[in-house]
């Protein structure tokens, strides 16, 4: 993987380039097969796939945590915010001191880190809450905690790995408008992977699907709804019969 | 504890207040500390009574087994009472200097082993050797190496109390959340940022748990190297082996109450403070 300066010029830009990637583990599992996948500045890409697909493997080779035993990917910028399965919040610190970590992390002083993880609560809703600790808080909270931690880090790429699957529904597709909004207003890229269809048609302006064993792309949609996003979208007709595209391209790849 | 609770009134105080109560809850206050302390209480109560119904029944042996009131009387009887309250001093002294030292050793032991496999992988079958090892047994040893005053009386101590404090902090270090480390991971962060800003707080709550299992063995140790050890100040330990081969068994049962409530007492303020350190944020039992 290589890491060179972002291009601040070309808006098109690409962050993230996937090339002929494949990911075999120690054990003999091929996670990944010859994936392709670039994603630019304004998209919003959802990969949806059943689970033990690989769809994670995607994010931790994106991310570094794990290098491609194949191919290339290549990372245009070194400014990317990863959110968590979990919340992965400090138990120890309240929410304000957990924000300011990662800029704590890169030696931020401290009223520059303040002032950012103050911004970051409140984008997200969570002012009024600076000195909880995340046992107090309820899920959907927790959530809220570990996307302004990102925040902080001014992202161009943001990568999710399934970050709200464990919220129920209404927490769930409360904090999806919410995202839409932040993806709106801070202008990052997204790379969102998730096992819900109707989560990744409503959030994205591309949706891959992917199919397991091994983990290859076998669908790619482009959502053709406005940003920001409508919620009332989600009740057209348009909206239900690309939910239906995906999810026969989804069983299509099952059955392969 | 509760003060930055109280602080919090900005945020949404009903979470925090249920907090709060389910905390207290768990603490016992009011009809649950009755609850709570209530049945061991009865059982004492009922524990002295037999004893001054069996004292009565033994007649002619009844030194065996001393009514609680002559017992408790030594503690304050001007002939026996700063014996035993000196020889409890000394004991406590040699108990928390040992117990010092083993946290010492203890903690930076198991960093070292956290931050290299081979460390671990080299010494810790000797941490366990060390906790298998009857300490009855060495003790002669020590004293012969050490001699039979306070230095010996603490090497005893530290041995005893040593093996908790590795072993849980070691589990502590290495239990940490695999999210939690790739998340340190991803910033770039070095060894020593994640030992300080991750491992070792995220370690905290059963470093202290060692330190209470630790405190009370090291309390045995102090009492244990009385037995061996004669030369300096005599500790809890002395006085008991010397009331024991005198028969003066209300003295003997006096001296064997206050050791055990030095144990119970250290075990206590360890649980204290351990509560005070991560209660916050952790189930401290």
């Amino acid at each position: 993987m290589t890491l060179t300066a972002p291009a601040p010029t070309a808006v098109d830009a690409t962050l993230l380039d996937f090339h002929d990637v494949a990911m075999t583990f120690p054990n003999g599992t091929v996670a990944l097969h010859g994936v392709d996948l670039t994603v630019k500045r304004g998209e919003f890409v959802t990969v949806v796939g059943p689970s033990g697909c690989g769809k994670s493997t995607l994010l931790r080779i994106a991310s570094g945590l794990e290098h491609a035993s194949h191919g290339t990917a290549e990372l245009s910028t070194s400014r990317i915010g990863y959110v968590f399965q979990d919340a992965t919040l400090l138990p120890w610190r309240s929410v304000r001191r957990n924000v300011e970590l990662l800029a704590e992390l890169h030696g931020t002083p401290r009223a520059e880190r303040e002032a950012k993880a103050q911004a970051a609560i409140d984008l997200v809703g969570l002012g009024g809450f600076e000195k909880s600790l995340p046992r107090q808080l309820s899920g959907g909270m927790r959530m809220r905690t570990s996307l302004a931690r990102s925040l902080t880090l001014d992202p161009e790429l943001f990568l999710f790995d399934e970050p709200f699957g464990a919220l129920d529904e209404i927490t769930r597709e409360r904090l999806n408008d919410e995202l839409l909004r932040l993806f709106s207003e801070q202008q990052f890229a997204g790379l969102f992977i998730t096992h819900s269809v109707s989560e990744a048609v409503y959030l994205s302006t591309r949706v891959i699907v992917m199919s397991g064993r091994p983990g290859s792309i076998v669908g790619q949609f482009e959502v053709p709804f406005d940003m920001p996003r409508d919620p009332d979208v989600r009740y057209t007709a348009e909206f239900a019969e690309l939910l239906g595209e995906v999810s026969h391209a989804l069983r299509e790849g099952h059955g392969a | 504890m509760s003060a930055e609770l109280t602080e919090d009134t900005t945020g949404d105080t009903r979470v925090v207040k249920s907090v709060r109560r389910s905390r207290a809850g768990r603490r016992g206050q009011g009809p649950a500390r009755i609850g709570l302390w209530g049945p061991p209480i009865a059982l004492l109560a009922l524990l002295v009574g037999g004893v001054y119904l069996l004292h009565a029944l033994l007649g002619e042996r009844a030194f065996l087994l001393p009514e609680p009131h002559v017992v408790f009387g030594k503690l304050w009887d001007p002939k026996t009472a700063p014996d035993i309250w000196e020889a409890l001093l000394h004991t406590t002294t040699v108990a928390l200097v040992g117990l010092v030292i083993a946290i010492a050793i203890g903690v930076l032991w198991a960093i070292a082993m956290s931050q290299a496999k081979w460390v671990e992988r080299t010494t810790f079958p000797y941490a366990v050797m060390l906790q298998a090892i009857p300490i009855l047994a060495i003790t002669p040893l020590i004293g012969f190496w050490f001699g039979y005053d306070f230095p010996s009386r603490v090497v005893v101590c530290v041995m005893i109390a040593l093996f908790p404090m590795v072993s849980n902090t070691l589990f502590g270090l290495q239990s940490v959340d695999r999210g939690h480390r790739e998340l340190f991971q991803l910033q770039g962060a070095s060894r020593w940022t994640i030992l300080t800003k991750l491992e070792l707080p995220a370690a905290t709550p059963a470093i202290f748990a060692g330190m209470r299992i630790s405190a009370g063995l090291s309390v045995v140790g102090a009492i244990v190297g009385d037995f061996f050890f004669q030369r300096g100040t005599p500790g809890i330990g002395a006085l008991i082996a010397k009331y024991s081969a005198r028969l003066n068994s209300a003295e003997l049962f006096a001296s064997v109450i206050v050791a055990s409530l030095l144990g119970v007492v250290i075990f206590l303020i360890f649980g204290w403070l351990g509560r005070r350190a991560v209660g916050q944020w952790y189930d401290f039992g």
